[in-house]
């Protein structure tokens, strides 16, 4: 099992470094957008009447809201009984995002390598740009066509559908992608190009109503700070592995000698 | 992509080198879909602005 070793411990490092850098590009950039939103979310949607043009619409849930505005928090905090455990506000809640970012950071890497191992290997950082844009356009650029980054209190489709599309979207990409860089062939390529296309055609699961409290401006600026963190993810996780890489190659006979 | 030269773990036959590869393949989607999928409360509340900030679907 040295190459199952030798792709952990390489996944682990890259995952750890690129982990680390995408938590703090989001205490940055998208928590704080984040933290807005929920504003808007526990203030229950239609009191914002200063940052709402009055569309007759909202007048009429903003009204509505208003005279139902004392069951509101009783409502909140059901809510919040139902689901159960959270971290609290600040430093523990920061931290587990830190956590999460590490762990799936090496789930990632790990996908990354395995897959890379089976076209050669990412050999040294140039090689691993390329395999990062690859990996931000399967990962962040496919799914997030058909469902935008979405802030707290957005109205969004059923959960499972939306994660069964994200991911079909991201085998599909994947395949695509991997045609066109690895078949010297016309009719694989126009295949390829079909498996790219088809999930924005058979499109998203998209909500019924796309009403929303969130302002449209705040809305937009998440998704290119979300974009934009995940391109540099990518970018650093790649690199991270083909430096990396180059290390464990180097050394490969000996250290297979002296462990295995 | 174009030096194919080198790889991890030189030794491996072709059939286990398959199986190395998958199995990693398949503990790193495991570990995505726990982290960044899973329908757990606890996870959930844990790892929320991280699903947001990756434009995972959520809620």
């Amino acid at each position: 099992m040295t190459l199952f070793r030798n792709v952990v411990f390489i996944a682990a490092i890259a995952g750890l470094v690129a982990g680390v850098v995408l938590a703090c590009m989001q205490a940055y950039a998208t928590v704080p957008l984040i933290l807005k939103a929920e504003v808007y979310e526990q203030a229950g949607g239609g009191h914002d009447h200063a940052a709402a043009p009055a569309t007759p619409a909202e007048n009429a849930a903003g009204t509505m809201a208003m005279s139902s505005a004392a069951p509101a928090p009783a409502e909140a905090m059901a809510r919040a009984e139902d689901e159960g455990w959270a971290p609290a506000d600040g430093f523990e809640r920061f931290g587990f995002s830190v956590v999460a970012n590490i762990v799936t950071g090496i789930g990632f890497a790990l996908v990354l390598v395995a897959v890379s191992e089976f076209a050669g290997g990412i050999g040294n950082w140039r090689q691993g740009l390329f395999w990062g844009l690859a990996g931000f356009a399967v990962f962040t650029l496919a799914p997030g066509l058909g469902l935008p980054p979405e802030l707290p209190a957005m109205p969004a489709a059923d959960l499972v559908q939306r994660q069964i599309w994200w991911w079909a979207t991201v085998l599909a990409t994947a395949a695509g992608l991997g045609l066109i860089a690895f078949r010297r062939s016309l009719p694989l390529a126009i295949l390829a190009v079909a498996l790219i296309v088809a999930p924005h055609i058979v499109g998203a699961p998209q909500p019924d109503s796309f009403e929303t409290a969130i302002p449209e401006g705040l809305h937009h600026q998440f998704v290119v700070a979300v974009t934009l963190t995940n391109l540099v993810f990518w970018l650093v996780l790649c690199m991270v592995v083909g430096l990396v890489r180059g290390r464990f190659t180097g050394a490969a006979t000996s250290l297979r000698d002296s462990f295995a | 992509m174009n030096t194919a030269s080198v790889s991890l773990g030189a030794s491996a036959s072709s059939q286990s080198r398959l199986m190395q590869l998958a199995l990693a393949a398949f503990l790193g989607i495991f570990v995505m879909g726990f982290v960044g999928f899973s329908h757990i409360d606890a996870v959930h509340n844990a790892a929320h602005d991280y699903r947001h900030s990756m434009g995972f679907p959520c809620h």
